[in-house]
């Protein structure tokens, strides 16, 4: 069986056909690079997305500060990550890079700032 | 009056990777005029990621990518001003510009950089039938009033056109609670990238509806719906194909221009294609020591080669600030059959170095070539899998090509089905 795909790993999105045969994937073409292959095998086994969002922030210039998954997170999760992290609220000041939520449902990825907020 | 080598107008990627490169080729007294809180431009609000692979070899959303420009900014002398709204360039380039501790204040620069990006089309630029709503606004705008102030405009939504900001927004909506009932695009193809359809509509199960528009507004404190309509082949709607759409809220994403209020004071001539100045090689207008780079000379798609384009633009002011920019012989490029425009216009037929002419494609292309021609040679042909109008594409033109050519040739890039 083929399966075309679109790469969303980088902006080029570059179309992929996926061979599969018994479930299992057996040849990737049209990929200009390695992260198109893993992309493609994920895409069949367990897709993820990175997620980006915003978490609000108490004493910031900002109302908000946004913050995005350190890793990819299964793409059925996402909107469970969402919930969790419109709960939480953090204190300014926030740095880039600063974790929000540690291990976020246990699936091994941290939710971290992607801007700062010196507060007011 | 204060006087500098080089005043950048504007402070967002364009901004400071051309007063950076500037800065890095020598210059010494560099200002960046912003008319925002912080450096960063439009970046700011685009908390998504996808940012910088091409040039960090990561991937970053806006406010990252603009935060490493921003550090490299303030390790250096270069003088940030933020703010401060330039309200005129002259011909003998002074540039005045106000702020709110300093008032009005005036610059004398050796070479000036636009920088000032670009601003989506509004409301008005339509004909949809019907009052004035509240619930109504661009995309960008939602973008701001969700990522930075925090909150959401409405809770279901209509998208009308299909540009990579319309799309983002219908995926960052979504994951916000809203429920995003359909995007239409008038026309029969999607002017952003297809990872965005693919990762912000097909993932959430958006319908995205080509050819098909707007024709009405409802509602009238706040927006309760809107009626969408098929268009035919000249973009009319057609009649008895008229739907209703329960909405509050509706996002428009029909297309960034260009922002040369400023640069049409001075007299730089502008493209009629791109709305954006005509430049040579170095990115410099036909003023000479006017410099013009990012959104503001062309709309982007991929901030990545908005930095690329700037550095040529730092470059070429700090050679026209030495008294290093050579003359030259300029011949112009053209983009026929198919391709809308090419950025460079100008060439220099003397140039050393290569060069990429960027361009777009005006329809959708499969497995069409992509034919560079100069003087009835063809100097390059290589065929490409898909060609979008969303997607910015490039050729190469080597110094070997350039040496074969006199002041009467014309450079023209086609796309042969
Ligand atoms: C609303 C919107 C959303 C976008 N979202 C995306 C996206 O999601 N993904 C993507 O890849 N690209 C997006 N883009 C494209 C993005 O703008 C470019 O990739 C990139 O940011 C362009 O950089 P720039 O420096 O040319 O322009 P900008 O980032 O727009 O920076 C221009 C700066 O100039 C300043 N300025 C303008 N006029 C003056 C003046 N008279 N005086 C002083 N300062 C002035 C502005 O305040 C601004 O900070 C978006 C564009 C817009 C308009
Ligand atoms: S295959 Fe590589 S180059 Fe192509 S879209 Fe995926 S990540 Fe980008």
């Amino acid at each position: 069986m083929k399966k075309s795909l679109i790469c969303v790993s980088c902006p080029l999105g570059c179309p992929i056909e996926v061979e599969i045969e018994n479930g299992e994937v057996v040849a990737v073409t049209g990929n200009t690079c390695k992260r198109g292959d893993a992309y493609a095998r994920a895409e069949i086994t367990n897709p993820v997305r990175s997620l980006t969002t915003s978490v609000k922030v108490e004493n910031g210039m900002y109302a908000v500060v946004p913050v995005k998954s350190s890793g990819p997170v299964p793409k059925d999760k996402m909107f469970d990550c969402m919930k969790k992290i419109n709960a939480v609220t953090v204190k300014a000041p926030v740095k880039i890079g600063d974790v929000v939520i540690e291990n976020i449902l246990d699936l091994g990825v941290d939710i971290i700032a992607t801007n700062c907020d010196p507060g007011i | 009056m204060l006087n500098y080598d080089l005043v950048v107008v504007g402070g967002g990627p364009a901004g400071m990777a051309a007063a950076l490169k500037a800065k890095e080729e020598g210059v010494e007294k560099i200002v960046i005029l912003e008319r925002a809180q912080t450096l960063g431009g439009i970046l700011e609000q685009c908390i998504h990621t996808g940012f910088g692979l091409h040039y960090f070899g990561e991937e970053l959303s806006g406010p990252e990518y603009a935060g490493r420009f921003i550090e490299l900014v303030e390790k250096t002398d270069i003088d940030v001003f933020t703010d401060t709204m330039v309200l005129n360039i002259s011909d003998s380039k002074v540039v005045t510009a106000v702020n709110n501790n300093e008032g009005l204040m005036q610059f004398q620069a050796i070479a000036v950089v636009l920088a000032m990006g670009c601003r989506e089309r509004p409301r008005g630029a339509l004909s949809i039938a019907g009052s004035r709503p509240s619930g109504i606004m661009t995309a960008g705008t939602a973008q701001k009033y969700v990522n930075i102030d925090g909150y959401m405009p409405g809770k279901k939504v209509v998208i009308l056109g299909s540009g990579d900001i319309g799309l983002i927004m219908a995926r960052r909506m979504t994951l916000e609670g809203a429920e995003v009932k359909v995007v239409c695009e008038l026309m029969p193809y999607s002017g952003g990238l297809t990872r965005n359809i693919v990762q912000c509509l097909d993932d959430f199960g958006i319908p995205l509806r080509l050819s098909c528009t707007v024709i009405k507004t409802h509602g009238k404190e706040r927006l309760e719906g809107v009626t969408i309509a098929k268009v035919d082949e000249r973009l009319q709607p057609i009649p008895g194909t008229e739907e209703y759409i329960e909405c509050d809220t509706l996002l428009l994403s029909v297309g960034l221009i260009p922002e040369n209020e400023l640069s049409k004071d001075v007299g730089v001539e502008l493209d009629r294609v791109t709305s954006g100045p005509v430049v040579d090689e170095y990115r410099e207008t036909l003023k000479p020591g006017i410099f013009a780079c990012g959104n503001v000379l062309q709309v982007h798609d991929l901030v990545d080669y908005v930095t690329e384009e700037s550095q040529i633009a730092g470059k070429g002011a700090a050679d026209y600030i030495f008294g290093k920019k050579k003359g030259g012989t300029f011949i112009n490029t053209k983009g026929i059959d198919g391709v809308r425009y090419i950025v460079p216009q100008r060439v220099n037929i003397e140039g050393t170095e290569k060069l990429k002419l960027y361009f777009r494609v005006g329809q959708v292309y499969t497995g069409a070539k992509v034919v560079v021609e100069c003087d009835g040679e063809i100097l390059s042909s290589r065929k490409k899998v898909k060609l979008a109008p969303g997607e910015m594409e490039n050729v190469v033109i080597t110094p070997e090509m350039l040496a074969k050519m006199n002041e009467n040739s014309e450079i023209t890039v086609r796309i042969e089905q």
